[in-house]
């Protein structure tokens, strides 16, 4: 059930994503927006929700290839982590996986990883934390062969929540590393 | 009489209130508050009188909200401020029950005024302080906290506090995009201003052991979340150090002299504390470990210090020598510690403790021993000491409801012993606070 709401609340980022700014515009109440998208055919696993965005990549104008909105859109921009963890699971790989190939693609890009926590913790705990999530994505996108000088990582700590809520739901969502384009 | 009150004060009756989860501790000192007379300070000048209304006031609410005396209702004093001006009548204020009275006068010369008070055992017939103050009528708040920390000192023993700022973080705004200013007041309130405008995320601010100072965390520059010096009167700001990553979770020696603080290396992403010598510059790591080392504070004497660590898995509080040697785990009991602070005293530790979806501040003896909390929530967080070690101030959090709604957080003191808890009234949310140390 979880990963059903997950995704469609991801789904209803990628909408958001395009029609405003590409960033934590995630909102539960308004995944009823993204019924553009048929979520019962979608399967489950982030790589291939990434996949089923990108073959409707091509409805959406104005997206520049290799830009911060290419990267949200087609690719993914986030992965999730287990509460008080910084280990990056089989989902959160494949997504990783596929930000690494388009890295590589457009090497001229330089990135800035987001380490994001839920609230349940101390700022300054949460702000060591976050550090080490964003590390985390940044040592596994540099042992797939992304140039460490492209690779920046910064820590909100429990600062910057993708979603407002105490509740388990937005919880497992703030727990996050966010891949931005500078 | 005097004795009396002392004798209160150290009867300690333990009170243990069960709730879920944890227990919070009530170790109760004096059960009522000692009634107390405090006059409006007599002046013939007008321009005076309002002063001396004034200072009254400040003094009463003063030692109200140390939750240890009760002022009584004006209304009820017999003797006028001008016949206490010459000689007090000890039978009109025994008929108020009064134990204590302060009587007080001001006048005026030239461009300053001079302040004047009494205090009085009502019981014993006699004073027991009495002192004078001149300075310019503009300073007449700042008089009536070090006129209140005299009071409360002859009284209860313990040094005041009411000489004192708060430094804290003002909040606005949703909780995706809280928008959150430095800004610092008196102890009581007043003299609220802001620091810093809002552009900015700023956190976690700590005094300088001379009040003129602040260290804190802020995102000024941007992608670059450091720690900074914050010169209180000239607004100016310098960053502590060179470092190449993130540097956070900052304090001041109790000397003044160095910063203690985390510093996570880019190529590592692990945190470790560092001492700066804010002279030389130069900086000491202290930790080495894979895990996370966070949320150090100094003992006061400055020979330990105590620091917050999951390097044994579960989140724990730890006391090492400043150079990082004799690591010893203090917290014992389940559930996790962050935010270890060292009270003023020396004899205490006070922290953030979470267990069982809830969040507690507690304290806890140098060692770990008689570890008791003291308050409760969804989230409290980040205690801070009273100069006279006897109240804690920290910061509670409300749950976020899916629309956006709650989420406030606020400041709240309270009593050593678990009781007097009360909300800090600010002009916007607050979070971090930080206790001056006394400033006179």
């Amino acid at each position: 059930m979880l990963k059903k709401f997950l995704l469609s609340i991801f789904l209803f980022g990628l909408v958001a994503a395009c029609s405003t700014t590409p960033k934590d515009t995630a909102d539960s109440s308004g995944s009823g927006s993204s019924g553009d998208f048929n979520t019962t055919t979608t399967s489950e696993d982030a790589a291939s929700t990434a996949a089923a965005a990108d073959s409707t990549a091509s409805d959406f104008e104005g997206i520049i290839s290799g830009s911060y909105e290419d990267l949200v859109v087609n690719i993914g921009d986030r992965v999730y982590f287990s509460y008080d963890s910084f280990e990056l699971d089989d989902d959160a790989k494949e997504l990783l996986q596929h930000q690494a190939a388009w890295l590589k693609q457009y090497s001229k890009t330089s990135i800035i990883i987001e380490g994001h926590c839920d609230e349940r913790g101390t700022r300054e705990y949460n702000l060591a934390l976050g550090e080490k999530r964003a590390q985390a994505v940044k040592n596994y996108l540099s042992g797939l062969g992304v140039i460490d000088f492209r690779l920046n990582t910064i820590s909100y700590g429990k600062e910057r929540p993708a979603v407002v809520g105490s509740t388990d739901a937005a919880w497992s969502q703030n727990r996050r590393s966010v891949t931005v384009v500078q | 009489m005097n004795n009396k009150f002392l004798i209160t004060i150290s009867l300690f009756i333990f009170a243990c209130f069960k709730v879920y989860g944890l227990e919070v501790t009530l170790t109760q000192g004096t059960i009522e508050p000692t009634p107390i007379a405090i006059t409006d300070f007599f002046s013939k000048d007008l321009n005076s009188q309002k002063i001396g209304k004034n200072i009254s006031q400040v003094i009463s609410d003063n030692l109200e909200r140390s939750g240890l005396f009760l002022p009584i209702d004006k209304k009820a004093f017999i003797q006028t401020e001008e016949s206490l001006n010459n000689q007090p009548r000890f039978e009109d204020w025994k008929i108020i029950k009064a134990q204590h009275l302060i009587s007080g006068k001001i006048s005026k010369y030239n461009e300053k005024i001079a302040v004047e008070f009494r205090l009085f055992d009502v019981f014993a017939q006699k004073q027991l302080l009495g002192k004078k103050f001149e300075t310019s009528e503009k300073n007449w708040r700042r008089v009536s906290h070090i006129i209140s920390d005299a009071i409360y000192k002859r009284i209860t023993g313990e040094g005041g506090y009411f000489d004192t700022r708060i430094i804290y973080v003002a909040e606005t705004g949703s909780k995706e995009n809280r928008q959150k200013r430095l800004a610092i007041m008196d102890q009581d309130q007043a003299n609220h201003r802001f620091l810093t405008d809002g552009s900015y995320l700023v956190l976690t601010p700590r005094f300088s052991p001379n009040s003129q100072k602040i260290t804190y965390m802020s995102y000024m520059t941007k992608n670059k979340p450091r720690v900074y010096i914050f010169d209180i009167e000239t607004g100016q700001q310098e960053i502590v150090g060179e470092f190449p990553g993130m540097t956070f979770a900052p304090r001041f020696s109790p000397d003044g002299k160095k910063i203690i603080m985390s510093f996570t290396d880019p190529d590592i992403g692990n945190s470790e504390i560092y001492i700066l010598d804010l002279a030389t510059r130069n900086s000491k790591r202290i930790t080495n470990s894979t895990a996370i080392d966070v949320s150090a504070s100094f003992a006061p004497d400055g020979k330990k210090i105590v620091f917050n660590s999951d390097r044994n898995g579960r989140r724990h509080l730890y006391v090492a020598k400043p150079d990082g040697s004799n690591v010893k785990r203090i917290s014992r009991e389940g559930g996790s510690y962050y935010t270890p602070v060292w009270s003023p005293r020396g004899d205490m530790i006070a922290f953030t403790k979470q267990e069982g979806g809830q969040f507690y501040i507690g304290v806890m003896e140098t060692d770990g021993k008689n570890e008791r909390m003291i308050a409760k929530s969804f989230h409290v967080e980040g205690p801070t000491w009273s100069p006279n070690g006897r109240y804690l101030m920290y910061f509670k959090e409300e749950r976020t409801a899916s629309d956006g709604s709650g989420g406030e957080s606020s400041l709240y003191s309270i009593d050593l012993t678990g009781y007097n808890e009360r909300k800090i009234i600010t002009p916007l949310g607050g979070s971090d606070p930080a206790w001056s140390p006394l400033m006179h």
